[in-house]
Parts: C-alpha cells; sequence; structure tokens
C-alpha cells in the first residue's frame, strides 16, 4: 500500500502539469465549472469552446490514456487517468459534452464493432468533433429498460425504426448514437431487443428539448419516424441486445458517480464564512456533526474509487460494486445543497448570482442534484444491483420474465 | 485539505493478503463461536489458551522492532491482523495490549522502559492496559481526577479494559495541581493498587476498576508531553480499532445475508423481499466506505504521515458507525432467532457498542476530525 508515484508517474504528472498550465482555462474559485461560466443557454458558445479545447486535447493526448493507441489513445494503466483527473481538476475543463460518447458509446463499440468502425468513430469522438448520445430510456421504460417499445423492422440490408425515445441527454448537439430497439414483440422482453448505432442527422428523426426542473434544457424526447439504419451499424447479434446495452450500462456507472456541482469543500468553506446565531457556523455542534458525517462520506468514495483503480491496474474488471459511488454521492449532492442553503437561513433561497454565496451554486445544486438520483440508475435500482450482483440475493419476483413481450401487464401508458 | 492520494497502489500486497488467509484459518478453529461463549459466560476474563496460540503465532511482536524482540513487520500486517480479530471477536487483550500499551511505549517510552516490557509483550507474557476513563462521562485533560505526584500516583480509573488481568498499565493522570495530564506507568501488582472487576454491555472482554493509591509511577514521555501525546496515542489505536469494527461489520453483514438466503417467509426466500434486500444493500455501502477509510487509515499510520490525525478519526467515525449499524440490522433480518442467546447476533451488536466508545465515542471523534480538518485548512 503506497501512494508514491513511481517514477514513471511521476513524470507523466509533470507533463500532464505543463500542459494544462499552457493550455487551460484557470478556474475563478475551486468551484466554477466550465457549466457556470458558459452556460447551457443561448448567447453562449461553450460548446463550441468545448470542442475546441476537447481537439487540443486529443492532441496532446490526454483525452482518452487508457485507449489503444490505433483508437488514438496512449494504452497506460488506470493509475494515469487518475493522475490526470487528480491534474486536470485544478483547471475548468469541460467533460459533460463528452463523457456519454468517451465513457459509454465508444467502449461499447470497442467490444462489438469492426475494426474499421473503431478506426473510423472512435478518433472523431475523441477530439470532440463528433458528439455521442445515448438512445435508450422510453417513456415506457426507464429502470425497466428492457420493457422497451422502440420498434426495429428489417427490409433487406436496413433495419426501419419506429418509435419514441426520452430523457437523451444531448440529443440536440450530437451527432452519433446509440439506439436500443425491439426487434422481436412476440419472443419474452429481455430476447427481442438488437443494438444498434446511427447518426442523429438520419432522415426521419425529430428531436424536441424538455424543460428540467431547473429551468434548463439538457435532455430530449426523440421521435422515430421511418427512420434507416444499415444492418452493418448493428453492435452484436439480432435479439441480442440486451447484452450490449449491459456493456454500455456499466461502463456508464465506471464513468458516472464524480459529484458536479458543490461537494464537501465548498459546505465546508461556508461553514467556515457564514454566521449563526451564537457565532461561526463551524463553532456550532450541530453544523461540525453533519460536517463530519459529509466528510466520512465524501473520503469513503474518493477512496474507495483508488481501490477500484487498483483492481482495475491489476488487471481484474470493476464489478456491480462501482455502484456505490453514485448512490452516495447523488443523495449527498442534495444533502450538501439543502444543508449550504440551511446554514443561510431566510437569505438561503436567494438565486441571485450576485447575492448568493458561490454564486449561488448551492440553489442551482437543490435543482439539479434530483436529476442525479435518478439518471443512470435510480437510486432503488443501484440498491437492486448491489443486493443481487454483489451479495448474490434472488431477484425480485417477476411476472415479466418468460411471457411474449406483446403480452406483458403494462399501465396506462 | 489534508487528503489527495496520488497514483494508486491501494490494497493489500499479496504476503499480507497470506497473511490474512492465514490467521483466519486460525482463528476459525481457535476463536471458533464456541469458545468465545466460554468467555461470553464468565469461564474466564480472556482466552488463554488462544492467547498462547497468538503468541506462538508472533502476532505481538508484528510491529514491535525487532531490537525490541519483535517480528518488526509493521503496522500494515497488524491491521490484518487486527480485521481477523474483530471479525472472529477473539476474546483476548490484544487490543490494550498490543494497540495502546505497546504504542504507548514505542511512541514514548524510555529505553529502560521499552526494555523492560515490550520483548515480554512481543512472547505473549506480559498484558498491558490503558487506564483513561474515571466513569460515566467523557474524559477530558479538564476533568481527571487521578493525579501523579513524585512518583505516586492516586485516583480511581473505571472502566479499564483488561485492568483485571494485565501486568501494567499505561495510566493517564494529571500532573501536579494543574489541569495537564500525562502518562504513567504503573506495575499493577504494586500493593498500592486495588482491581476489582467490572461487568460492560460485552462480556467477552473483561474490564475492570482500578484504585490507585499512592501506587509507584513513572512517567512515560518527556514532562509536559500531556495531552497531545494521549491523542497521538489514541489516533494510532483509533486505525487499529477500526481493523477491529470493519472485521466485525463484515461479519454481521455475512451472517445477516446467510441468515436471509436460508430463511423462508411468505413462501420465499426473505432475500427475496425488496425491504430485506434494500437493508443489506446500504449494511454493504457502510461496510464498503468504512473499509477504505480503514486503509487510508493504515496507509497513514504505516507511513507515520502528516495525514494521519485527519485519516485516523475519519477511519474511527466511519468504523464504527458502520460496525454498529451492520450489527444492528443483523438483529433486525434474523426476527425473533437474532434476539435469542442462542445466536450470536447479539456478540457483534455488543462489540460494536463497545469498539465505538473505547476510544472515545463517535460524537467526540467528529467533533475532534471537524476542528483538525479546520487546522488543515487554515
Ligand atoms: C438528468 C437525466 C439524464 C438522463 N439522460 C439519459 C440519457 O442520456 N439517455 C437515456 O436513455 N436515458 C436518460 N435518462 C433516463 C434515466 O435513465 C431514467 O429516468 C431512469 O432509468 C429512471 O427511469 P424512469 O424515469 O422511467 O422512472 P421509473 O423507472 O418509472 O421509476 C420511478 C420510481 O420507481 C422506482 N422503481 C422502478 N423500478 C423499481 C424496482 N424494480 N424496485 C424498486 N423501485 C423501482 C424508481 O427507483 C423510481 O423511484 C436520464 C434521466 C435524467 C434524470
Amino acid at each position: 500500500m503506497d501512494f508514491d508515484d513511481t517514477r514513471e508517474e511521476a513524470a507523466f504528472r509533470a507533463e500532464a502539469r505543463r500542459w494544462l498550465g499552457a493550455h487551460a482555462e484557470t478556474k475563478s474559485g475551486a468551484f466554477e465549472t466550465w457549466q457556470s461560466r458558459y452556460p447551457d443557454r443561448d448567447g453562449y458558445d461553450g460548446f463550441e469552446r468545448a470542442k475546441a479545447f476537447q481537439h487540443k486535447k486529443a492532441d496532446a493526448g490526454f483525452a482518452a490514456l487508457h485507449w489503444p493507441a490505433e483508437s488514438g489513445g496512449r494504452a497506460l494503466p488506470p493509475i494515469y487517468q487518475v493522475i490526470y483527473a487528480q491534474e486536470e481538476s485544478k483547471y475548468l475543463v469541460p467533460r459533460g459534452y463528452f463523457e456519454i460518447g468517451l465513457g459509454m458509446c465508444i467502449p461499447t463499440l470497442f467490444t462489438y464493432g469492426t475494426d474499421a468502425q473503431k478506426r473510423r468513430y472512435a478518433p472523431a469522438a475523441l477530439c470532440g468533433d463528433e458528439v455521442w448520445c445515448q438512445l435508450f430510456s422510453e417513456p415506457g421504460a426507464g429502470s425497466d429498460l428492457a420493457g422497451l417499445r422502440t420498434r426495429a423492422q428489417r427490409e433487406g440490408d436496413e433495419w426501419v425504426i419506429n418509435g419514441q425515445k426520452i430523457w437523451t441527454s444531448g440529443a440536440h448537439w450530437a451527432d452519433w448514437a446509440i439506439l436500443v430497439a425491439r426487434s422481436d414483440p412476440k419472443t419474452a422482453k429481455h430476447k427481442g431487443l438488437t443494438f444498434f448505432f446511427l447518426s442523429m442527422k438520419s432522415p426521419g428523426i425529430e428531436t424536441r428539448r424538455i424543460k428540467q426542473i431547473s429551468g434548463a434544457s439538457h435532455f430530449n424526447e426523440v421521435y422515430f419516424t421511418d427512420v434507416r439504419i444499415p444492418d452493418g451499424q448493428r453492435l452484436g447479434a439480432v435479439g441480442a441486445g440486451w447484452g450490449v446495452a449491459i456493456t454500455t450500462l456499466m461502463n456508464e456507472r465506471l464513468a458516472s458517480g464524480e459529484l458536479r456541482g458543490p461537494d464537501f469543500e465548498e459546505i465546508f468553506g461556508l461553514a467556515c464564512s457564514v454566521s449563526l446565531e451564537d457565532g461561526p457556523a463551524i463553532a456550532n455542534a450541530a453544523v461540525r456533526e453533519r460536517l463530519a458525517d459529509l466528510y466520512v462520506k465524501t473520503q469513503g468514495v474518493r477512496l474507495t474509487r483508488f481501490r477500484t483503480m487498483t483492481a482495475l491496474s491489476r488487471g481484474e474488471t470493476p464489478g456491480p460494486e462501482n455502484s456505490i459511488g453514485k448512490l452516495v454521492n447523488a443523495p449527498k449532492a442534495q444533502e450538501i445543497a439543502s444543508f449550504a442553503m440551511d446554514l443561510l437561513d431566510m437569505g438561503g433561497v436567494i438565486m441571485d448570482k450576485d447575492t448568493a454565496p458561490l454564486r449561488a451554486a448551492f440553489q442551482e445544486s437543490l435543482l439539479t442534484s434530483p436529476g442525479g438520483r435518478i439518471a443512470a440508475g435510480t437510486d432503488e435500482i443501484l440498491r437492486n444491483i448491489i443486493a443481487e450482483r454483489v451479495l448474490g440475493l434472488p431477484q425480485d419476483m417477476r411476472v415479466d420474465r418468460d411471457l411474449p413481450f406483446d403480452q406483458l401487464p403494462t399501465g396506462a401508458r | 485539505m489534508p487528503y489527495d492520494p496520488r497514483a494508486v497502489n491501494f490494497d493489500f500486497s499479496p504476503d499480507q493478503r497470506s497473511l490474512r488467509e492465514q490467521a483466519r484459518k486460525f482463528l476459525a478453529e481457535h476463536a471458533s463461536s464456541a469458545r468465545v461463549r466460554r468467555i461470553l459466560e464468565g469461564a474466564a476474563p480472556y482466552d488463554a489458551e488462544l492467547w498462547r496460540g497468538m503468541a506462538e503465532m508472533g502476532w505481538m511482536g508484528t510491529a514491535i522492532p525487532e531490537t525490541h524482540g519483535g517480528a518488526g513487520f509493521g503496522y500494515l500486517e497488524l491491521c490484518v491482523l487486527a480485521e481477523e480479530l474483530g471479525r472472529s471477536l477473539a476474546p483476548t487483550p490484544f487490543s490494550s495490549t498490543i494497540y495502546l500499551a505497546a504504542e504507548a511505549l514505542l511512541l514514548a517510552g524510555s529505553p529502560a522502559q521499552k526494555k523492560r516490557w515490550l520483548p515480554r509483550i512481543a512472547q505473549g507474557e506480559a498484558i498491558g492496559c490503558f487506564a483513561l476513563a474515571e466513569g460515566p462521562q467523557v474524559a477530558t485533560p479538564g476533568n481527571i481526577t487521578t493525579r501523579a505526584n513524585g512518583g505516586r500516583v492516586s485516583g480511581t480509573k473505571i472502566p479499564v479494559m483488561d485492568g483485571d488481568v494485565a501486568d501494567f498499565a499505561v495510566v493517564v493522570a494529571g500532573e501536579g495541581n494543574r489541569a495537564r495530564a500525562g502518562l504513567f506507568l504503573v506495575n499493577l501488582t504494586d500493593p498500592g493498587v486495588t482491581r476489582t472487576s467490572v461487568t460492560t454491555v460485552d462480556p467477552t472482554r473483561s474490564h475492570a476498576r482500578l484504585v490507585f493509591d499512592g501506587a509507584a509511577a513513572e512517567p512515560l514521555g518527556a514532562p509536559g508531553a500531556g495531552w497531545p501525546l494521549v491523542e497521538r496515542l489514541l489516533d494510532r489505536a483509533a486505525v487499529l480499532v477500526a481493523f477491529e469494527q470493519l472485521g466485525g461489520a463484515q461479519a454481521a453483514l455475512d451472517m445477516a445475508r446467510q441468515y436471509a438466503l436460508g430463511r423462508f417467509a411468505f413462501g420465499r426466500q426473505i432475500a427475496s423481499f425488496q425491504a430485506i434486500k434494500h437493508k443489506l444493500a446500504d449494511m454493504y455501502v457502510a461496510v464498503e466506505l468504512a473499509r477504505s477509510n480503514a486503509y487510508y487509515g493504515a496507509w497513514a499510520l504505516s507511513k507515520d504521515a502528516a495525514e494521519l490525525p485527519v485519516a485516523a478519526a475519519t477511519a474511527r467515525v466511519a468504523a464504527s458507525e458502520a460496525y454498529y449499524h451492520s450489527a444492528k440490522e443483523n438483529i433486525q433480518v434474523h426476527g425473533g432467532m437474532g434476539f435469542t442467546w442462542e445466536f450470536d447476533c447479539h456478540l457483534h451488536y455488543r462489540r460494536a457498542k463497545l469498539t465505538a466508545l473505547m476510544l472515545g465515542s463517535a460524537r467526540r471523534w467528529k467533533d475532534l476530525l471537524v476542528t483538525r480538518l479546520q487546522s488543515g485548512a487554515a
């Protein structure tokens, strides 16, 4: 057990530090994010700037350290990703736009795509030229993803897609997408699915923004009317789409879990600077106890990640135990937001950026953090996953295992 | 903020892991539930046969340097053993002797003091204990009434874990008449010492009331080293006890899982009810976070890193809460069976509460943690 860099690691850290120092934007405060400097709103060119930075990052070889060299990576052990991320976190760097593509879609392509496809799509995604989205959830299929009904019907060398997806993050700016659709409604629900990737510019796709509780619109409804996909863009066998989707979701859990928005450092800083009726908040016993609880959780998740990385660097595959990170962090983000506002008392409701501490980061987090407990597996689904796949407990009783999909009970939808 | 583990080799080495296997096998045989229950039922204050076996395995000398008769492995190895001892509930005076008494000597003992006690400890021939608490209230440098003057100590300490069986005690006492505490070494065969055993919530570990009436006491550490020395000692013990708690928490989770898989109600395994599954998932998360925090504490202890005070407090809070949570919910998963003397659930429940208080409550450690974060941030 040791945390000291090896000689190679230290050299790499120095290289990353030099490069970031020369090319990345500096933060105006520890809490500032790309989103808060360049909100995803009309009049801001955050997306274009993000792409430009991603291009430089890829050219310098920092965008996917663990990917194979032929796809634009450096084939380095996972430790290097950690080192780079540590250095990068000191700067203002865009990540959100590229995470789905680099963290989920392209890795799925690595497992199921042809060599030609890997060569064609991986480098373009890596340098930010092409952005990807994930067309999985539907109005009637979220947690129960395998309940999806978007149809894929084969016509010669093509597939014809009809139906609707929902909650698709970034569909409005994406160039490419991965899609799971139902190719056979007559067979059992997990067996009738097939997995594809397709251009978001395909004729017959219509994207509509959805307004979130925060007022922002990061996700969309996506409608398909006779959208055509060449069979060559199928990933995995016909009817084997569920297995492919699982690969994607495993990668998703590895990628997600990092807290966006105010974390322990910010709430601790606030407690040190704000006063309560009996003096500084940091001197109040109830406040101190909650801070300690938050610190213990925060450290626990950070350090658990190091254990995962250690396992990875020994060549072990990270398993479902990674679900811990998001299951702890997502509710914690919500708690931090709410706790911070409590410390500000009546004034805690103020969202005016010039008045509220940290330019209203806590108040914004109050309205964005609920999404974290739903996206990429709800809290409840993550507990199920831990119970079933880590602890080996029985699956929930289900009525949908063996019935043909078109005979399953549904609600009003 | 004093964290930031850099690169990643955040696990025990293959050698350390095989030590764990070896310890687990040994304890499964020599610290079985039946053996633990003999102590619970009052057969003896501790399992002397097990203690001798542990000495033959060389466990007591794990972190004691070779120059003092130990094996000189190190703290990571000691953490590995602690986890297994916690898992098995081994009823021995290991924690008092090794994590507290030996550590106090290593931290502050004079060459002569070390020479007198450490080789005997390493051989399993001497038992030590640590006497801080003075009854049902938190111990602070301000409220300790035990006094040391001119090489003599007087006062009452209760509860003292293993105070009834120990050969010597490391006693926290006020020096002179000021509120300045220091550590003192007292040979418990001194005629100025009276000991009586004390009943606690966990009879698998014995406790005593020690009354000192002018007993000979040698100062341990430089005069005035005082309370900061006590805190340093407690930090080191906190990491080691966190591993015992971790082992116990994991054992309670394993028990709950096993029972839930075998017990049927409403025509199905209770492990298939979501209320039970989610309960077990929450126990798992608590145990894993505690494990990660304990590992970091182990690293800091093994390197004597500047991060140790924060890492130790974090490890202690996480482990105390995870163990208590797992032990308490383990009873719940067992239903009525969990409430019987017969089942082992209560052994963990008792040990969880004992270990959560033996170095001071989580409440106190949380406050300490924030104080340390404040000074780190300043
Ligand atoms: C911010 C955000 C971004 C998203 N981005 C994308 C995206 O890019 N692409 C995409 O495909 N999807 C995306 N999603 C969709 C997301 O995956 C789903 O919302 C999620 O899986 C939950 O599905 P649902 O909304 O249908 O809720 P439901 O599945 O209807 O769940 C409703 C409630 O029932 C509970 N529940 C459901 N099943 C069980 C069960 N078996 N046991 C216990 N409780 C259960 C849930 O935990 C929840 O509390 C996004 C969602 C959000 C909030």
